[in-house]
């Protein structure tokens, strides 16, 4: 119950409103949960929608580059898939989810050495809603996620609303580094925090770019174990690496520690909204409910229509033309990073989708953001990755969607940002400010 | 020429400025508003497709609802009489002025309206003079607090309050984000309020001040994600008061030569004194802005009071 009513708005004739009382627009402001106080609306959000246009190059977007795909034969599937099991297709279907595609599900994790049982996997839409799954059954107000410094957007968001705290754990060319993961863990439960995910993205990791080398994943994993911490292994860009095959999951080492999340999104595409995730047997059981509770079932049409894509079309082919493709982008990128931005510093990615670039000295990379758009292109700033805002002098940049010409544009026009915006700093003498407005929900955009 | 009996309106919304989303958003409100007072519309970004589609379609009315650069600096509304069709609102040369902060100032000013003192300093003239020098002389003539906003746009992007001479360099380097010229004035205290201003055709008419108390500072969260801002429709001010506001806008209205509808907000001093900042021709029309508030506010249907503008303007 609400301590102080507040009177709805008036909405049409009538009586002009009372002076006395005045509005917030919303007659439901003194009900909302604690959770979404914290929620703003950010104006790097708004800017993002000029990123959509034709005329921005938008090195900003996780979206696959579907033009890559043959949408002839994926829309004779579809229209077989209503047309001979509409009735299953269409209808509700099983919590857990589709039964052949669970089992299809398990090729796909062969190839980065996971064994498991089609039982053990659980269908969701896109991994997001498994990580949202993972984080309700496992998160109380005030427990600790540790993550990678930086971390996927997504993943904070879902954090953030289940009112989790985050230590970030910092990373380099090989990934999370194990002995500053012993080091927080070591501290936080000095403190007293209680511990309970690690989060982490091992392959060609969103935003930084880098894989975790196959030398520490057992490490990390033995770290984790020791201190009672669940690994969430967020995996939706293992299979795209351009010049060598998948490392070994951290899950085909552990089948116990380890909740392992796959996609559909990255490898095939986003708008089917199929993931899925790899929890031990009595995790999976907790995860099943929550889903059910959430969904009711994820999106049969969507199962079946990935099920026979995956039995009758060369889906290996597909990832490997998606791999030419974004290798070729990579390059691209990198090039022009090197030729137009020599003053910055980035790394190098063996796969996946993004760039990870630290600015020169003193820029911030949210303040630089609407000069961006009106220069025409758009990228993520660094703030984004970070649960405190921090991480100001990095942005992300994505190779997956542009054609290689127009990254060759995008990142030329960047540059005239970054040296305009490097003339402003001088010439106020200013820096990069301090932790930023933090970045509440990612939208689609930044995923 | 004769109205129409069922005027078809091409509403404009979206564009490329950095109030896209806004702009979008406040199309969508008009076009439903319209329709369900019985008005054909569509709305259409600005767009390679826009000329074709105006030509094609041959609407008998153009509102531009763009928020931010071509939108409200004159250039789309020069299209659209390029194209010869009718406008709904205040035409590219008067939109070209009131755009411009820092001339709609000078020219309220000279009507006799009270305006906070200023200056306007382009980025080039700090890199010519040396930015130091250059504050320092705003500081000593200005004082503080300071307000330091583009020059041009809206939705308070790149807008900061600096009580600290050590803040202003850092709110400079956030305004030149959004336009190569910034505007700084003195920060005036008092009530915060927005007085729209609409004409159905018997000359402009202030619509009741909408007051606006904040949360920390009305900054796009606070305009955009309800909560943060309580809005008072009318506002809390005397009779005297409320009445010199809605003058205020009703001149800046016409000193400016703008047509149809507008916004001005004011801050209503501790003194009584309404002091101009600035005045919008595209005012947003979202669920949050100020301009359908105070339409609601002072009695009127949004569907009926945006026909009559567009009744108005095809008379």
């Amino acid at each position: 119950m609400t301590s102080q009513p507040v009177p709805p708005r008036e909405t049409s004739g009538g009586h002009p409103t009372s002076s006395a009382a005045g509005t917030r627009l919303d007659p439901w402001l003194t009900s909302y949960a604690e959770r979404t106080h914290g929620m703003r609306s950010s104006e790097i959000r708004a800017l993002f929608a000029v990123a959509n246009r034709p005329e921005v190059v938008s090195l900003a977007g996780g979206m696959p580059f579907l033009e890559g795909l043959p949408l002839d034969v994926l829309g004779d599937i579809a229209q077989r898939v209503v047309a001979t099991r509409g009735l299953q297709a269409l209808q509700y279907g099983s919590g857990q989810g589709d039964e052949t595609l669970r089992e299809q599900i398990l090729d796909l994790m062969r190839l980065e050495g996971i064994e498991a049982h089609p039982d053990d996997v659980v269908v969701t839409t896109g991994s997001q809603q498994a990580l949202d799954l993972v984080t309700r059954i496992f998160i109380d107000p005030g427990d600790v996620v540790v993550a990678e410094a930086p971390s996927y957007v997504g993943a904070l968001g879902v954090f953030r609303a289940y009112q989790a705290d985050v230590a970030h754990v910092p990373i380099d060319a090989d990934g999370l580094v194990p002995e500053a993961l012993e080091s927080t863990l070591a501290s936080l439960a000095a403190a007293g925090r209680t511990v309970k995910l690690l989060y982490t993205v091992p392959n060609f990791h969103n935003p930084a770019g880098v894989s975790m080398s196959e030398e520490r994943r057992p490490r990390v994993l033995e770290i984790a174990r020791r201190y009672g911490v669940l690994v969430v292994e967020d995996n939706p860009y293992g299979l795209l690496g351009f010049d060598s095959e998948p490392r070994d999951a951290i899950r085909s080492l552990d089948e116990d520690g380890v909740v392992y999340l796959g996609s559909f999104s990255k490898t095939f595409a986003p708008g089917y909204r199929v993931g899925w995730v790899v929890a031990p047997h009595a995790v999976r059981e907790k995860l099943v409910l929550a889903s059910e509770s959430a969904i009711l079932c994820p999106s049969n049409a969507s199962q079946i229509a990935i099920s026979t894509y995956l039995s009758t079309c060369d889906w290996r082919g597909q990832i490997k033309s998606y791999r030419e493709q974004y290798r070729e982008r990579r390059d691209a990128m990198i090039s022009a990073l090197a030729e137009h931005l020599p003053e910055a510093s980035w790394n190098v990615p063996a796969g996946g989708f993004y760039t990870w670039v630290r600015l020169p000295d003193g820029l911030d990379a949210k303040d630089m953001l609407p000069r961006a758009v009106t220069a025409r292109v758009a990228y993520v700033p660094g703030t984004a990755f970070y649960f405190d805002g921090s991480g100001s002098e990095h942005l992300r940049l994505s190779f997956c969607y542009p054609t290689p010409e127009r990254i060759r544009e995008g990142v030329r026009r960047l540059a005239g940002v970054v040296a305009g915006e490097k003339e402003l700093v001088e010439l106020f003498g200013t820096s990069a400010g301090a932790a930023s407005d933090v970045v509440h929900a990612p939208g689609p955009d930044v995923a | 020429m004769s109205v129409p009996r069922s005027p078809r309106v091409v509403v404009l919304a979206g564009g490329l400025s950095h109030e896209r989303d806004v702009s979008l958003r406040s199309g969508r409100r008009v076009a439903e508003a319209l329709r369900s007072a019985g008005v054909e519309v569509s709305v259409h970004d600005v767009d390679a497709d826009l000329v074709p589609a105006l030509s094609d379609l041959r609407p008998d009315l153009v509102w531009p609802l763009l928020h931010g650069a071509s939108g409200e600096d004159g250039s789309v509304r020069d299209v659209v009489q390029l194209l010869g069709l009718r406008l709904l609102g205040t035409g590219p040369r008067a939109s070209r002025v009131a755009w411009s902060k820092p001339i709609a100032k000078t020219v309220v000013a000279r009507a006799g309206l009270s305006t906070p003192e200023f200056v306007t300093l382009p980025q080039s003239l700090f890199r010519e003079l040396g930015a130091g020098r250059v504050l320092d002389a705003v500081v000593a003539r200005l004082g503080l607090p300071l307000v330091v906003k583009p020059s041009r746009g809206g939705s308070a992007l790149g807008v900061n309050l600096v009580t600290a001479a050590d803040d202003l360099p850092r709110a400079m380097v956030d305004c030149f984000a959004y336009s190569d010229t910034a505007l700084i004035e003195r920060a005036v205290t008092g009530t915060e309020v927005a007085v729209s201003v609409v004409d159905t055709g018997d000359g402009p008419v202030a619509l009741p001040a909408v007051e606006i108390v904040t949360e920390g500072p009305y900054d796009y969260d606070a305009r955009y994600n309800p909560g943060r801002v309580e809005y008072f429709t009318p506002a809390r001010l005397s009779a005297d008061a409320a009445s010199a506001v809605g003058e205020v806008a009703v001149a800046a209205h016409r000193a400016l030569g703008l047509e149809r509808l507008s916004r001005t907000d004011l801050i209503v001093g501790d003194d009584g004194t309404p002091w101009f900042l600035e005045v919008n021709v595209a005012p947003g029309m979202t669920e949050t802005s100020l301009l359908p508030q105070a339409a609601e506010g002072a009695g009127h249907n949004l569907g009926d009071l945006y026909r009559s503008l567009v009744l108005a303007s095809l008379a």
